[in-house]
């Protein structure tokens, strides 16, 4: 049989795709280059944790959380723990609570140099993939002579931290954040500040203002789109309102500035860092907390800013050893939504730019 | 040094001595199946071992370690690869259209070897002492085309059919600049014989007479090859491999061996053509010279493509027809005046 004219037709991206970062699937429809719409089909990483979380201890709970957003591991647990200090009212020790905020900047940092990593992978820049990865690596060092793991860190516990950094920490740390001016100049020399790059980016993939607060995104995404907003400074949590940063925002609303503003943040994690080394006191790491965790019956919510978006932490108690219910609110599953609101038009090769710029990690859409 | 610089000339006139009349038939056909593997060698060996440096250089670029296990510094890691595709399956997914699919990888390699036959490798070093050469060449490099389409075609894949679309695309408009950008040459030389180009330099290489073509030649020849930043055809991230996505096993690396046969082939004609060719300091021998010139030509192919990142589609359309096109016109111009004021003075150049 003759076919009149063109036709549309669909394919599957993902799960098993070189770009979608995991296993996320995309059924891509196309009219030769040009996407006309796209339908995400999630749920290939689901294991199913907010129901694991009934039948474990509190205590039990905290590795799977660093298993949610497996690239900024600390954060996740450290919404979870201070949702359940919340619940209890337990006070964390002042060196514990520096630790805390050390650790989850750093996890920041790694996050972001991961994506810019690997949005430019998804444009053909090896180069600049190598280079971030190579001072991601610093970070997992870190992480490493610290808690043993080098991604789930397992390392927060319900009234502190379990137990105090290595003496070699502080000036690995030290030395980290000196060279890291030099690191992001030879990011933007290599890849944001590359004309073909540029050229792939900008005025690519607009998520409005208007789109991207009516469609609830959060986080970096949100910043790029021309809004101020970060629960760090919106409704500080443990210690962060002692420290002095910025919130940046960028008004391109493009690919490029979903990339780029991910650069500014390192730059202000660096700062968070640098005066939390400055003001770190010395003293115990470890609040008294009773050996089997039994909140009072009762229930919190408690939001944190993930590096993927703002990560929310519903916990029901019923006064048992183990949560009656546990909610996870999770950024990069709410930041899923914007993929077929703003890719229809594009090519194929800016739906895996778009793709890239959303910074989803797959253990945190699926849970 | 002059013996040095003679070797395969003097070795192939004593293999034609053996023949009772060394002009005969069957010492031509001797000759020819000799020519034939030592040209499928040098470009086997090439390739195979170029694809070693391509990952050394990638990693030196990059900051990794790259391959270091086997051998000194890795640098058998080659012939590994090479016995491990020879080893593996020979698989093809069902459906597919099995005769094409089939012929598409040989075919591709074919094209590029016929592309060898061409190349003045030293002085009287050239297979076939055609003169059309350059015509030659670029006639059979555009067939390469087809084969990617017909790869991508039979594979019965998605991901496939738009990689042969974008060959399809991609090569034609590059082969326009990359044509226009060697007429200037062909004008000043009034000769499409390659071994006469390369004589024409021997006293000034013909980039610093035509250093803009020379520029147009080489970014058209990486798109040609298709390596990034004009590696649409292969766009891991978005098409998979493109016409390769299903290939493996000696068929995909037969793919590979084109890919970076062409490379080559390509820097080979570049040297030929704007280089100055086997000319150079006479303390090594000509085909020497002509090897390293070719090194420096993929190098420089090899940072581009290790420090840019891939253009989208539609740019590299534009930039084709819009950018090169007109400046390889322009170029060709310009060559035209400067012959003419150069003829106010003196009568006639070339032949």
């Amino acid at each position: 049989m003759m076919i009149d004219g063109t036709q549309e037709y669909s394919v599957n991206m993902g799960p098993q795709h070189p770009s979608t970062h995991g296993v996320f699937r995309m059924v891509v429809h196309l009219d030769g280059e040009v996407v006309t719409n796209v339908e995400p089909k999630i749920g290939y990483l689901h294991r199913g944790l907010e129901k694991m979380a009934e039948s474990r201890t509190y205590n039990q709970f905290i590795p799977y959380t660093d298993r949610l957003d497996y690239l900024a591991g600390p954060h996740n647990s450290l919404g979870y723990v201070q949702a359940v200090e919340k619940l209890m009212g337990i006070e964390v020790p002042e060196r514990a609570e520096y630790l805390r905020v050390i650790f989850a900047e750093l996890g920041r940092v790694a996050s972001h140099l991961f994506m810019i990593a690997s949005g430019s992978l998804d444009i053909c820049g090896w180069t600049p993939w190598s280079y971030c990865t190579r001072d991601r690596e610093r970070i997992l060092d870190l992480f490493e002579m610290t808690a043993g793991n080098r991604m789930t860190l397992n390392y927060f516990r319900i009234g502190g931290v379990s137990h105090d950094v290595p003496d070699e920490f502080i000036p690995a740390l030290k030395s980290f954040l000196d060279d890291m001016p030099e690191m992001i100049e030879e990011y933007y020399g290599i890849f944001f500040g590359n004309e073909i790059a540029q050229s792939r980016m900008k005025s690519v993939g607009i998520l409005p203002k208007e789109l991207a607060e009516n469609l609830l995104i959060t986080g970096a995404n949100l910043r790029a789109s021309g809004v101020q907003y970060d629960v760090r400074k919106a409704e500080p949590y443990g210690i962060y309102d002692r420290f002095d940063f910025n919130v940046p925002v960028l008004y391109g609303c493009d690919t490029y500035d979903r990339h780029f503003i991910r650069l500014l943040e390192i730059q202000e994690s660096r700062k968070i860092l640098q005066q939390a080394l400055r003001d770190i006191p010395e003293g115990p790491v470890m609040a008294k907390v009773p050996k089997v965790v039994k909140p009072p019956a009762g229930k919190v919510y408690h939001r944190v800013e993930n590096p993927k978006g703002e990560m929310g932490w519903y916990i029901v108690s019923n006064g048992t050893t183990k949560p009656a219910r546990v909610r996870i609110r999770t950024g990069a599953f709410v930041n899923v939504q914007m993929l077929p609101a703003i890719v229809t038009g594009w090519k194929i090769q800016d739906l895996v730019t778009i793709f890239a710029s959303m910074d989803l990690v797959l253990g945190e859409v699926d849970k | 040094m002059d013996a040095l610089n003679n070797i395969f000339v003097n070795i192939a006139a004593y293999i034609r001595g053996l023949f009772a009349d060394s002009h005969s038939l069957s010492a031509d056909l001797a000759i020819n199946i000799i020519v034939f593997i030592m040209l499928f060698l040098i470009m086997v060996v090439a390739a195979l071992f170029l694809s070693l440096v391509e990952r050394k250089f990638a990693h030196w670029v990059s900051q990794r370690s790259g391959p270091n296990r086997l051998g000194p510094h890795g640098w058998f890691q080659f012939i590994a690869d090479a016995v491990k595709m020879l080893g593996k399956e020979d698989i093809y997914p069902a459906n597919v259209d099995l005769f094409l699919f089939k012929i598409a990888p040989m075919m591709l390699v074919g094209i590029t070897l016929m592309a060898y036959g061409v190349i003045p490798f030293g002085k009287g070093m050239v297979a076939i002492n055609l003169d059309l050469g350059i015509f030659y060449f670029l006639a059979v490099s555009s067939i390469s085309t087809l084969a990617l389409l017909m790869a991508g075609w039979a594979s019965n894949n998605k991901f496939s059919l738009l990689g042969g679309f974008r060959a399809v695309a991609q090569m034609i408009s590059y082969e326009i600049p990359l044509l226009f950008s060697l007429l200037g040459v062909i004008m000043i030389t009034q000769t499409f014989n390659l071994s006469s180009i390369v004589e024409a330099q021997k006293t000034i290489p013909f980039i610093f007479l035509q250093p803009l073509a020379f520029l147009i030649y080489l970014i058209a020849g990486i798109a040609e090859t298709n390596r990034a930043p004009f590696d649409q055809v292969q766009g891991e991230q978005e098409i998979v491999a493109g016409p390769f996505t299903e290939y493996s096993g000696l068929r995909w690396g037969l793919f590979m061996l084109a890919e970076y046969g062409n490379v080559v082939a390509t820097s080979a004609i570049a040297v030929s053509m704007f280089l100055g060719g086997w000319y150079g300091p006479g303390f090594l021998p000509g085909w020497l010279w002509f090897i390293l010139k070719i090194w420096l030509v993929i190098f420089i192919m090899m940072w581009v493509r290790w420090t840019f990142v891939r253009m989208r589609v539609d740019h590299l359309m534009h930039f084709a027809w819009k950018i090169l096109l007109p400046l390889s016109l322009a170029n060709i111009f310009l060559t035209g005046l400067g012959i003419y004021i150069y003829q106010l003075f003196i009568p006639r150049i070339g032949g």
